[in-house]
């Protein structure tokens, strides 16, 4: 279900069955969307939000001026398999190994993290030594986004 | 079979395990369900609260400031809070949890969000499984938020103890509200964002229409004023929400909703079950196969092939 990264009209006569699973489908992918950090600009993380949900995501969005315990407390509850950072605020080599650090402390380490925004070519590597799966410049299409969670989201397993 | 004590021992340890066994038995994975099975004699102990009223009304806004008053008494709370799935992606934004962010360092509380998946009527399918793995849990007290609904959502009613409604003003004149339906479902009535023109004379209108016809419990259903973002009104609220969990105990009411949320679940589940095995594959049932046929032939109407279906579901004598 969640390689269907067609364009969607909002045509609410279609008929979705009920849970994709008996379809033989895998069930949708839950994602947090966050913004850490104290730049005010959200309309980016917001087309995210969207393009994901109409990818088939189930997408948890908690929005501006989150900490590192705030992002790590919602993917906790949650339970998501994905966190997709948006940092417009070049504040991002001393944010990510916080939130890293946080995800950790919590058990977190398994999910899937990945980031966006305004981030320079220059510190994508050390971004990814963190641990962060993939580092999105500006200008990124939202397909490539969708398709590389849709590839390489981790299936929820069972907790012990 | 797990030892059901033991399991909850495991959710109380291992702060991932509670979170991810409600995702794995929203998806329907045996393991998890399993889990549930061995946890379901040990529910039933929390209070169930239904938030429900129409899109944008505050619901959120409202979980969030009684959170804060229910834990100044240290209970700890779970809140659960489904949004619509899109129909044609099966996505879905999840934005309740916005409203719920200030108490995120607090481990007495529990906030998740959960997608309807297809399901109408205000809840998503797997809500009242989700809500017995919180009561197995611990929770004493459990709120689920519906989908913002008008009419059709009323689900709820059959899933929580208690339900509370919220209006406000600026949806129409609270004519509507009565229209709707809605209302009736509620056993507390509460009119949010009072700080807006118009909330007074809509607390009015509901306390009028409510002292003339009854819920269906013949209690008085109070009709209350709250502003959800600077608390004001809230305390009543959480106390008329106390009020009628005590009411419920006093009359023995509880008892029969618990026997009402059963036969819903029971029911419900087993429409979506042949529903869906039916979708799936039609062919795999003789009976069905040999009704269908029977019909296309015009020896037999729909409606006398469905009884001949499900007579031995109904324990009735059907040829
Ligand atoms: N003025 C005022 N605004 C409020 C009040 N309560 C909530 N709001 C605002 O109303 C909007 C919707 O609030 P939510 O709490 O998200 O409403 P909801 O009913 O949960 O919405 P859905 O889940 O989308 O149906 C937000 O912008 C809130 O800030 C209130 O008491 N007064
Ligand atoms: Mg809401």
């Amino acid at each position: 279900m969640n390689t269907e990264s067609k364009a969607t009209t909002d045509n609410d006569s279609v008929h979705q069955p009920p849970i994709g699973e008996s379809q033989g489908e895998r069930p949708p992918v839950r994602v947090l969307i966050a913004k850490p950090g104290l730049d005010g600009h959200d309309r980016g993380a917001k087309v995210l939000v969207r393009a994901l949900r109409d990818a088939g995501f189930e997408v948890v969005y908690t929005g501006l001026f989150q900490t590192p315990e705030m992002i790590a407390a919602a993917a906790l509850q949650e339970d998501v398999q994905v966190i997709g950072l948006s940092i417009l605020s070049g504040a991002h080599m001393t944010l990510f190994p916080r939130i890293i650090e946080e995800l950790r402390l919590c058990g977190l380490a398994d999910v899937l993290v990945v980031a966006g925004g305004t981030i320079p070519k220059a510190d994508i590597a050390a971004i990814k030594a963190l641990g962060v799966g993939e580092v999105f410049g500006p200008g990124t299409q939202l397909t490539t986004i969708v398709e590389y969670i849709t590839r390489n989201a981790p299936a929820p397993s069972p907790p012990w | 079979m797990v030892n059901a004590s033991q399991l909850v021992e495991r959710l109380r340890d291992d702060k991932r395990a509670l979170p991810r066994l409600m995702t794995l038995v929203e998806n329907e994975d045996p393991f998890a369900l399993q889990m549930l099975d061995a946890l379901f004699p040990l529910t039933g102990r929390a209070h169930v609260v239904g938030i429900t009223g129409s899109p944008g009304t505050g619901k959120s806004s409202l979980i969030a400031s009684l959170v804060d008053r229910i834990r100044i008494s240290g209970r700890p709370v779970a809140v659960l809070a489904i949004d619509p799935s899109s129909p044609v992606s099966g996505g879905a934004v999840l934005g309740d949890r916005i409203r719920m962010l200030a108490r995120f360092a607090d481990s007495g509380v529990y906030v998740r969000s959960m997608a309807s998946r297809g399901r109408q009527g205000g809840l998503a399918w797997a809500t009242a499984e989700l809500v017995h793995l919180l009561d197995a849990a611990g929770f004493p007290l459990i709120l689920v938020e519906t989908v913002g609904t008008g009419q059709d959502g009323t689900d709820i009613a059959v899933l929580a103890d208690s339900v509370v409604v919220v209006q406000s003003p600026g949806l129409g004149d609270g004519v509507q509200a009565i229209k709707a339906g809605i209302l009736e479902i509620g056993d507390v009535v509460v009119v949010n964002k009072s700080d807006q023109p118009g909330a007074d004379q809509m607390v009015r209108l509901l306390r009028n229409s409510f002292g003339l016809g009854q819920s269906s419990s013949n209690r008085a259903v109070p009709v209350l004023a709250s502003n959800a973002l600077s608390g004001e009104g809230v305390d009543s609220v959480l106390a008329a929400i106390d009020a009628h969990c005590d009411w419920l105990d006093q009359n023995g009411d509880r008892a029969v909703r618990r026997e009402r949320g059963a036969r819903a679940e029971v029911l419900s589940g087993l429409r979506t079950s042949l529903e869906r095995r039916l979708a799936q594959r039609p062919e795999s049932s003789p009976a069905l196969t040999n009704a269908i046929a029977r019909v296309t032939r015009r020896e037999m109407t729909p409606r006398r092939a469905v009884e001949m279906l499900t007579a031995p579901l109904t324990g009735s004598n059907v040829s």
